[in-house]
């Protein structure tokens, strides 16, 4: 048995080899990368109109009980308590010594009969770990895993006027808002947010129909099908981490540069798990930060690629970098000692046993153009 | 007259006498998309076969460009650092990455010719 064959599918693998997809391993499914456009237009498109992802491959589940909110709170440094009805929050579930397990979107259902419920959806690579932590950790609460139930991302400029084609109240939507819909006649759960820096959605749909919808939103004019090589130049432009690679669970969320997902009431009550030590960098500063790092010649420097000061002093490294097409140069990021985070800090990176310069640059490289209503 | 050979890091080198060019192939730059950053070795540099000799980038990944056989590089394609999709558009042709000049010429003994090549990619999908 070949290597493929023991991948795991998502509903749309017969429709992603029909497209021409380029498919490859990527936590344990079969994934296209690229489609005939290739990763640049693919990218340019999704900056440009609007691009369709599929990525079933996370993990989505619903978490039930009474005071759910505080019982999830115990997990993560995030306002649960204060997340209204039918909004999102990005968050993070935490280890003993403050290190990321995973990052999430937790969503309150708005509708009725789900007061009690959060929607959860975590990175696939970490899926079977996250949920387990989170059953161990929360023994009163019932979990329950949406493993047929797919995913599907529309992202892009105009993918609003397009879902709002089928969906009406979508383009009306807040982002980080969630609503039940009917997608013709299949019912979907739509989330205004997205991995891009775009505006945007993810929507989830029953793997039985997953495909009827994914059909109907290609064969619009302004939707092109974007594989895992632009949905990584996408996020990477628009500054968001890559679990695995930007964050982990050596790294917390202030160094990180996350601070802002630990929520107001939860700095002055602390409650999460590595809270001293969160609460202690907050106050003094952690020794390393995530920084936006823009090389300073056209050739990328790729992860580990190890930063220096200007006097060959070891700062740090990269964690995500390659080239950015809607930048059109390359474009990273990765930690260095507070000191060195300030922007337009020189700082030297050794690609090919070669030193080449580079600065700590802004995040993101690509401004984020979220929707405003 | 000038010979075409291959190898099986999907190099090409176009051999005229003890001179040569050296790119990568249609398939290679088939598998690698967009490519983004080329970098091409200074004339002067000594090249074993097998050795590094120059550096192609697509959107996602590095790759090395290997020499397909010893000897002096001659000059480097000056206009690739600043059209490296010419590679994606002619890797035969304009998409060149050096010229060079050939120590020992029994090397290429070693290399597939065309068909040998094609024969090659084929079994590789």
């Amino acid at each position: 048995m070949s290597e493929t064959e023991q991948l795991k599918t998502t509903p749309l693998d017969a429709l992603h080899r029909s497209l021409g997809g380029k498919m490859v391993p990527f936590a344990g499914y079969a994934m296209p990368v690229q489609y005939p456009l290739g990763v640049l237009k693919e990218h340019l498109h999704t900056r440009a109109a609007a691009g369709l992802f599929d990525v079933s491959h996370m993990g989505q589940g619903e978490l039930t009980g009474a005071d759910i909110d505080t019982a999830l709170e115990t997990l993560v440094p995030g306002d649960i308590r204060g997340l209204k009805p039918g909004h999102i929050r990005y968050t993070v579930l935490l280890n003993n010594d403050g290190g990321i397990i995973d990052d999430l979107m937790v969503t309150r259902p708005a509708e009725p009969g789900k007061e009690n419920t959060l929607y959860l959806v975590v990175n696939a690579a970490c899926k079977d770990a996250d949920f387990a932590h989170i059953a161990a950790k929360l023994p009163q609460a019932k979990l329950v895993r949406h493993e047929t139930a797919a995913l599907l991302a529309l992202q892009g400029p105009q993918a609003a006027s397009v879902l709002g084609r089928f969906i009406p109240t979508a383009a009306t939507m807040g982002f980080m808002t969630s609503i039940i819909a009917e997608f013709e006649d299949v019912p979907v759960r739509l989330f205004r947010s997205g991995y891009t820096g775009e505006d945007g959605y993810e929507i989830s749909i029953p793997a039985t129909s997953t495909e009827k919808v994914a059909r109907a939103l290609l064969a619009q004019p302004e939707v092109q099908p974007i594989g895992l090589g632009a949905r990584d130049s996408l996020r990477l432009e628009a500054g968001l981490c890559l679990y695995g690679s930007d964050i982990d669970t050596k790294t917390t969320p202030v160094e990180a540069n996350l601070s802002w997902v630990i929520g107001k009431r939860r700095r002055a009550e602390g409650g999460f798990p590595g809270a001293k030590k969160i609460l202690d960098q907050l106050a003094s500063g952690p020794p390393r930060l995530r920084v936006g790092i823009q090389p300073e010649g056209r050739a990328p420097a790729r992860s580990h690629t190890e930063v220096r000061d200007e006097q060959e002093h070891t700062l740090g490294e990269i964690t995500s970098g390659g080239f950015g097409p809607s930048v059109n140069g390359p474009v990273a990021m990765g930690y260095v000692e507070t000191a060195f985070a300030k922007e337009g800090t020189p700082l030297t990176l050794i690609v090919r046993n070669q030193a080449m310069p580079a600065r700590v640059a802004k995040l993101p490289f690509a401004p984020h153009r979220y929707f405003k209503s | 007259m000038s010979q075409m050979r291959f190898t099986k890091e999907h190099e090409w080198i176009k051999i005229d006498g003890n001179v040569a060019t050296v790119g990568i192939t249609q398939f290679a730059q088939g598998q690698l998309g967009d490519i983004v950053f080329v970098e091409v070795p200074a004339a002067g540099k000594v090249l074993k076969a097998g050795g590094e000799a120059a550096v192609v980038e697509s959107v996602k990944a590095a790759s090395e460009v290997y020499s397909p056989a010893s000897g002096t590089v001659n000059e480097g394609n000056a206009k690739l650092p600043d059209a490296p999709e010419t590679v994606n558009s002619d890797p035969q042709g304009a998409g060149w990455f050096f010229k060079m000049t050939l120590s020992d010429l029994k090397e290429l003994d070693g290399l597939m010719d065309e068909a040998a090549y094609e024969k090659y990619c084929a079994e590789l999908h």
